[in-house]
């Protein structure tokens, strides 16, 4: 049945020895990344968090989003029935050298992050036009 | 008999208490399988306090002409589209996580719901439906008469 479709967040794992400081569950962004000649593309499903309340960080290669849901209950409301837990989000990436690290763009809509990767010169494709010999 | 026997063979029994706690576990799992069929995209929470129900959903990134709401007596349905990112064709994809297709879920309310002032906001990817009792179904106080005088 199509209407199957389980779409669980999954949550994501305290590394070990770090405790964070925020007493919620942090869930794992789910992700579509693809990539154009240009740059790479990165979409990440954050729900209830606005360009206000994520963070992006980049430490040498390592590409950290993290995103804070602030509102987590329903005033003058009390839960019913639940399928989802609200949460904050963080995922990271291991960017390769392939990216422009000074040109990434971010922008958030929706609930949906998107961030622009874009090639370093370098590695950008380029079309090299064969000539029929004649 | 036997148990009483089975327990003085084997001490204080933690083979036993291990036995019940599967069985426990066993019953929790199966349910889960026979909880509601129809979860599934999106997840719904819901929330009620005397007079409405609110329902909440998560479903980043979609636009609101998509989305349907429509409510016939008890019951609210929401369908809608997610689509695939607008892309060129020759893109290479590396990840496809999230999830993109129609969608349609169905909820049955315990009241019948008052249509005409639902109301819905969505913000952030977050969707919450305000749905009111009608007014035939409000909870009505009664009040007791003292049968004295």
């Amino acid at each position: 049945m199509a209407t199957e479709v389980q779409v669980r967040k999954e949550e994501a794992q305290e590394l070990e020895g770090v405790e964070r400081t925020r007493t919620r569950r942090v869930f794992i962004p789910k992700v579509d990344i693809y990539e154009t000649g240009e740059a790479v593309i990165l979409l990440a499903d954050m729900p209830g968090v606005n360009e206000d309340s994520v963070d992006i960080t980049l430490e040498k290669n390592i590409l950290t989003i993290k995103g804070f849901v602030n509102r987590e209950g329903e005033e003058g409301y009390g839960l019913a029935y639940n399928e989802y837990t609200v949460g904050d989000y963080e995922r990271t990436f291991a960017l390769s050298d392939e990216v422009d690290r000074n040109q990434i763009e971010a922008a958030m809509k929706d609930g949906v992050l998107k961030l622009t990767l874009p090639k370093a010169e370098m590695a950008k494709t380029r079309k090299i036009p064969v000539k029929a010999a004649s | 008999m036997f148990w009483q026997n089975y327990g003085r063979r084997y001490g204080s029994r933690p083979l036993w208490r291990e036995m019940e706690r599967l069985q426990r576990e066993m019953n929790r799992l199966m349910d889960g399988v026979s909880r509601p069929s129809s979860r599934g995209f999106p997840a719904l929470n819901v929330w009620a306090n005397e007079q409405h129900a609110l329902i909440t959903a998560e479903i980043p990134g979609i636009d609101v002409d998509d989305l349907d709401i429509s409510i016939v007596g008890d019951t609210l349905t929401l369908s809608g589209q997610r689509s695939l990112p607008q892309t060129d064709d020759d893109v290479q994809w590396h990840r496809h996580e999230r999830w993109h297709d129609d969608f349609s879920r169905s909820l049955q309310l315990p009241f019948n719901i008052d249509a005409d002032n639902v109301e819905a906001t969505y913000e952030d990817g977050v969707l919450r439906v305000t749905l009111p009792r009608a007014e035939e179904d409000q909870p009505r106080q009664i009040s007791v008469k003292s049968g004295g005088s």
